[in-house]
């Protein structure tokens, strides 16, 4: 596995976090599912929605950046990641994932559940810039 | 084909004078007849029009697919060996069947899909008609070859169908998606075992029961589900020969990595982030190429914007930018919201709640970013039936192409607007994108327009023209857009394997042994 990690310093500020909302619907994913991950797809139809699979379904490459993890009380920490050429776009957001009433998300775990999720994104501010070495 | 004036309004489906009536619940296809799901479990199908349940649809899991891909092998025995003329002959009949009755599928779609009824049976239902009557008409005309290896040695080249195909298919356009995928499968000889997207799992039904009678049991076998539960096993299964996908990156990659295991090939079309560049000759003159020009600008409003090649990002010259810009507006201003049913809408309904919900979430990253709204920007509420429908404000934002307003495919009626300088940055811009799927060019020079189609890295490059889909001309991406081409006979060979009998006539042997 290469070290597709973006930073490994400030532990305190993360890139990716997670609604209340969605936290308790991964907690109950997990129970269905086993251990899960994220990688943020683009293009077209169901594109810029991250796509959640349980661990091992998704090959993660090179190409990809471990965008951080999601810690959520009760499961283990979940790894979110996107491909590298899209985070060259993304880098100056800060992600949250929540979920909404929805159908269907290529091949991700939720959608039988009536349930979608979605990116909600703020810039990233002065400090968070600072760290991530973007300013 | 007989002329009738439709009404200005269709009836929604379920009231009595409706153009269709959805069943109230649809199973799988397979095998020639609907079957009920192993699991015996439906989904609510909602109409994106008033966001209303009107069918349940079968929940389809592996064994249903197990099952589809059976019946579809059991199919391909006989299938493979009808000749290319009888296999024509039942396309054209689709054809036929579907173009007598064309405002019963428009309808259906619409009301899966939430498209307006005016581009349904303009575009949608028209272009899936000539594409069974393409097909049926490229797979007469194909041959093989012979080469003469030397006076005594032939070598025969024989197109031979894969076998049995997986579908997976997008819910923009639910049908001609479908059909694009479907007619050169078919024609080649291949049975298909087909996923309609669980957002739009519908309408492919009303096709489906419309044709059946016309093709032999199990060529072609439809499995509804999520595609965790039913795309997956499909894209991974073992006895499938090849997959088909359309649809965004990562499920794009997945795809492709289940299709590695079993060996197959793939052909993926992933959409982009267009580009429609206006260069300033575009505004010599006040003329009918300039409305054309505004009409082109106009065009990121078409099923919604949900549209691989939405022109979603608008590149005007800087010396024609003020007035341009302005007179675009203007021109977006006059598209009319509505009913999708009413064949004077020109807009009508995004196709789920989520990309509804999607789409909202960048309006608010584009006013984060910093972009500057210069129309639209929220949801629509038309009230009324519709107020619980999924409706979204035509959107116009300016800024900067390094936003990630103008590189994210927002698939919905929201535009990304910049300017540029010369010739150079044009296509600097235009090719500052992952995606190479589409691409918009207008200019009155031609040696300008040409060049820049040229320059352009994308697949598809409307000169002068925007979201023409016939026949006839390959469509398929560049870059992360996707691999292979549809909409034209070089489709074919994505469904067809090479036969190659190498023989000899001469009278002796070889002399080695």
């Amino acid at each position: 596995m290469p070290d597709t990690s973006v930073s490994d310093t400030q532990q305190a500020l993360s890139r990716v976090d997670v609604s209340p909302a969605a936290a308790a619907f991964l907690v109950e994913l997990t129970k269905q599912h086993g251990p899960l991950m994220f990688h943020q797809s683009g293009g077209c139809c169901d594109g810029s929605s991250p796509m959640c699979y349980p661990v091992g379904f998704f090959r993660i490459g090179a190409v990809d950046v471990h965008l951080g993890d999601l810690h959520i009380d009760g499961i283990d920490p979940i790894e979110v990641y996107m491909s590298r050429s899209q985070f060259e776009y993304w880098k100056y957001t800060h992600l949250t994932i929540d979920v909404v009433a929805g159908r269907g998300a290529g091949f991700s775990v939720e959608s039988p559940e009536g349930k979608r999720f979605l990116i909600r994104s703020r810039m990233l501010d002065d400090a968070e810039r600072k760290a991530f070495d973007l300013i | 084909m007989t002329v009738t004036t439709p009404p200005s309004t269709f009836a929604n489906p379920g009231s009595p004078d409706a153009k269709v009536q959805f069943k109230p619940r649809y199973d799988h296809f397979i095998g020639g007849e609907y079957v009920a799901p192993s699991s015996g479990k439906y989904f609510e199908n909602p109409s994106p029009v008033n966001g209303k349940v009107f069918t349940e649809v079968a929940r389809g899991n592996a064994a249903d697919v197990d099952r589809a891909v059976e019946a579809a092998w059991r199919a391909f025995d006989s299938w493979k060996k009808t000749t290319i003329t009888q296999r024509a002959i039942i396309l054209n009949k689709i054809a036929d069947r579907m173009e007598q009755n064309l405002e019963m599928l428009a309808v259906a779609e619409t009301w899966d899909n939430g498209k307006p009824i005016r581009e349904a049976l303009a575009a949608d239902v028209p272009l899936a008609i000539d594409h069974f009557r393409y097909f049926a008409g490229a797979i007469r005309a194909q041959e093989g070859s012979t080469g003469e290896i030397d006076n005594d040695t032939v070598a025969y080249h024989f197109h031979e169908p894969l076998g049995v195909v997986g579908q997976i298919i997008p819910w923009n356009f639910p049908l001609l998606m479908a059909v694009w995928k479907l007619a050169p499968a078919l024609a080649a000889g291949n049975c298909v075992v087909l996923k309609p997207a669980e957002q739009t799992p519908a309408s492919i039904h009303v096709f489906m029961e419309l044709i059946q009678d016309l093709l032999p049991a199990g060529v072609l076998n439809i499995v509804n589900g999520f595609g965790v539960e039913a795309g997956a096993p499909l894209a991974s299964h073992p006895n499938i020969r090849k997959i088909a996908f359309t649809g965004e990156t990562t499920t794009g990659r997945l795809i492709m990595q289940m299709a590695s295991e079993n060996l197959i090939p793939v052909t993926l079309e992933l959409g982009g982030k267009s580009p429609n560049v206006f260069f300033a000759d575009v505004a010599d003159e006040r003329d009918d190429f300039y409305d054309k020009a505004l009409e082109g600008f106009s065009f990121f409003n078409l099923n919604s914007g949900e549209v691989c090649t939405c022109p979603s990002r608008a590149l005007v010259q800087q010396s024609i930018y003020d007035q341009f810009t302005a007179d675009g507006v203007e021109r977006v201003k006059q598209v009319k919201q509505g009913n999708p049913l009413s064949l004077d809408t020109m807009i009508g309904a995004q196709a789920s709640n989520d990309q509804l919900e999607k789409i909202l979430s960048y309006m608010d990253i584009g006013k984060q970013e910093g972009a500057k709204l210069l129309l639209g920007g929220d949801r629509a509420d038309l009230g009324g039936d519709l107020t619980d429908g999924y409706y979204v404000n035509p959107t116009i934002f300016e800024g900067r192409n390094s936003m990630r307003i103008f590189q994210e495919e927002i698939f919905g009626p929201v535009l990304s607007l910049t300017s540029f300088s010369d010739y150079d940055e044009a296509i600097k811009i235009a090719n500052d994108t992952l995606y190479g799927l589409g691409a918009g060019v207008w200019s009155r020079n031609g040696a300008q327009l040409y060049k820049a189609g040229r320059d352009i890295q994308a697949g598809r490059v409307w000169s002068n023209t925007y979201h023409q889909y016939p026949a006839g001309a390959a469509f398929g991406g560049y870059k992360q857009s996707g691999i292979g081409r549809e909409n034209h006979k070089m489709m074919l060979d994505h469904y067809q394997q090479t036969k190659n009998l190498l023989v000899s006539y001469a009278d002796g042997p070889m002399g080695f042994f």
